[in-house]
């Protein structure tokens, strides 16, 4: 049934993500179609499609993101059904509106959740009206600076500045008083302006929230089944960050009680209910630890970066899942969970100030064994180019138990070598020794601490 | 004068400054864009743009000169 009405399925995305989806719909037994860029034409993901199709140069606007480039990929290769992996085209509900008029199987949500959800001020207050907790914040998007600084009043300093329909942490920042706001405010609409893509839905509204201070940013995978069923599959925490982007994620989360636990996995199956949700999606809270409580922060409606931890505990495959709930299937889920998974992402980045450092791989030697997982989306004598995003792999350990499984990400980090671009694996094995990681007792806070700094 | 080098591979996003400002230490001289991040390059002295190399669009390597500040 799946391999008649789905293939072959269309990956639109590049890198380890690519990768990673074409091995689960070859497994499946259809054919997996790849799109390129220029720059990408010699990754791993190109060669191990059935079949590969430039759509442009490296820049994103003229290749991942030309929602026409990719539809017409789709025609010339016959393919049936669309991945859109994360990011680039993943949450843009025209384009999945696209491939569904294109006669396609889209393999996510329906437009109508990703714009629900798209726009955070939107979810926020969705969220809140199906009985999910929401930190103070703007019910309404903030246009200009005025509207912003009357809001931070109301909700009370620290702010945090965010756009409504940004992603992936770009545009965000902490202020603490009116002249931070000021620039927070004119950072986040830059990154309105300029990150979004030619033809996405959300405009340049700005979004402010009541910062929490030593929070832990702890998500909950959701699977919305056919016939309006949403099941939790556990939680990952992802406190561990820079520049508000995740650097490593585990699961399940060390800060939460059983019954904190409990209250978040049953709000995130109300949110997706809530929003009809159908396939695989993330339900991100923000919690704070020492209060026990937490409060909704967004919802993703698209497969997550750091899915392979969920899938380590679960046992299950979510691009398997997610193709079959496309295909209409209403495939047997067991939610439990056994043991602890932790990923860390791989990037082409210093060590230290984590700055970009792309580059030619000269040498790349991944770890292998028993409960080590690595996704990656290249191998040696590749190049990472400073067009995309710099992670380069992420590996994933799974064991028995948390110190377990920090044993042998210890272990696997010390035989993970890559040279040529910089790699923030000196990063990851000085972070596996620090006293708050290994205890478990570590907030957003920590990559910052490490570095001396305050999180900006 | 010093001299103001990329650390880094990048594209040049946006020139703020053209030869002949004064520019003052910490005064921002070029963003660059590199794996989704910008990236502002900064002086590191008092002094005026003696020469700017590098112009928007660019894409520079490791070392490059971007600017001289006398």
């Amino acid at each position: 049934m799946l391999t008649e009405s789905l293939g072959p399925v269309l990956v639109a995305n590049r890198g380890e993500i690519a990768r990673r989806i074409i091995r689960t719909v070859k497994r499946l037994g259809l054919r997996a179609v790849a799109v390129h860029s220029e720059a990408d034409a010699g990754l791993p993901f190109v060669r191990e499609a059935d079949e590969a199709v430039l759509i442009g140069p490296a820049a994103p606007a003229q290749s991942y993101l030309d929602t026409a480039k990719v539809l017409e990929a789709a025609r010339a290769t016959g393919a049936r059904a669309v991945h859109p992996g994360y990011g680039f085209l993943a949450e843009n509900a025209r384009f999945a509106q696209a491939v569904i008029d294109a006669g396609l199987v889209w393999v996510g949500p329906s437009p109508e959740a990703i714009d629900r959800m798209g726009d955070k001020i939107n979810a926020r207050n969705l969220m809140e009206a199906a009985g999910v907790p929401v930190a103070a914040g703007t019910r309404e998007p903030a246009t200009d600076l005025d509207l912003a600084l009357e809001a931070a009043r109301s909700i009370g300093y620290p702010v945090m500045v965010k756009t409504a329909g940004g992603g992936g942490g770009i545009g965000m920042s902490v202020a603490r008083d009116e002249s931070e706001l000021a620039k927070a405010f004119e950072q986040a609409s830059r990154a309105a302006a300029r990150f979004a893509a030619g033809d996405a839905p959300a405009g340049p509204a700005i979004l402010l929230e009541r910062y929490i201070e030593r929070a832990r940013h702890v998500e909950v995978q959701i699977l919305g089944l056919p016939g309006g069923k949403v099941v939790a599959l556990g939680e990952r925490d992802c406190s561990v960050q820079r520049r508000h982007q995740k650097v490593v994620e585990e699961s399940p989360s060390p800060g939460l009680t059983p019954e904190l636990r409990e209250r978040m996995l049953a709000a995130a199956v109300r949110a997706g209910e809530a929003v009809g949700y159908l396939g695989a999606g993330t339900v991100e809270c923000l919690v704070d630890a020492d209060a026990q409580d937490f409060v909704f922060l967004e919802m993703n409606t698209r497969l997550q970066v750091e899915h392979p931890v969920t899938e380590l505990v679960t046992g299950l495959d979510l691009v398997e899942l997610q193709l079959r709930v496309a295909a209409g299937e209403c495939p047997e889920v067991t939610t439990a969970t056994a043991g602890h998974a932790i990923e860390f992402r791989v990037y082409a980045e210093d060590p230290k100030r984590f700055f970009p450092g792309p580059g030619t791989i000269t040498v790349w030697d991944e770890p292998t064994g028993d409960g080590v997982r690595v996704d990656s989306g290249y191998a040696a004598g590749d190049t990472v180019t400073p067009f995309y995003d710099p992670l380069m792999a992420k590996l994933c350990v799974h064991a028995p138990t948390r110190t377990e499984a920090l044993e042998r990400a210890r272990k696997a980090v010390a035989s993970f070598t890559v040279e040529g671009p910089k790699n923030n694996l000196a990063f990851c094995a000085e972070l596996l020794e620090h006293r708050e990681f290994v205890k478990g007792d570590y907030d957003t806070g920590l990559v910052a601490r490490m570095r001396g700094g305050r999180p900006a | 004068m010093a001299e103001v080098r990329a650390e880094m591979v990048a594209n040049v996003w946006k020139v703020v400054v053209k030869e002949g400002d004064a520019v003052s230490d910490g005064d921002t001289l070029v963003i660059l864009e590199s794996m989704k991040m910008e990236i502002p390059v900064l002086a590191e002295d008092d002094g005026v743009v003696v020469r700017l190399k590098v112009a928007e669009g660019d894409v520079i390597q490791e070392g490059d000169l971007i600017a001289v500040i006398e």
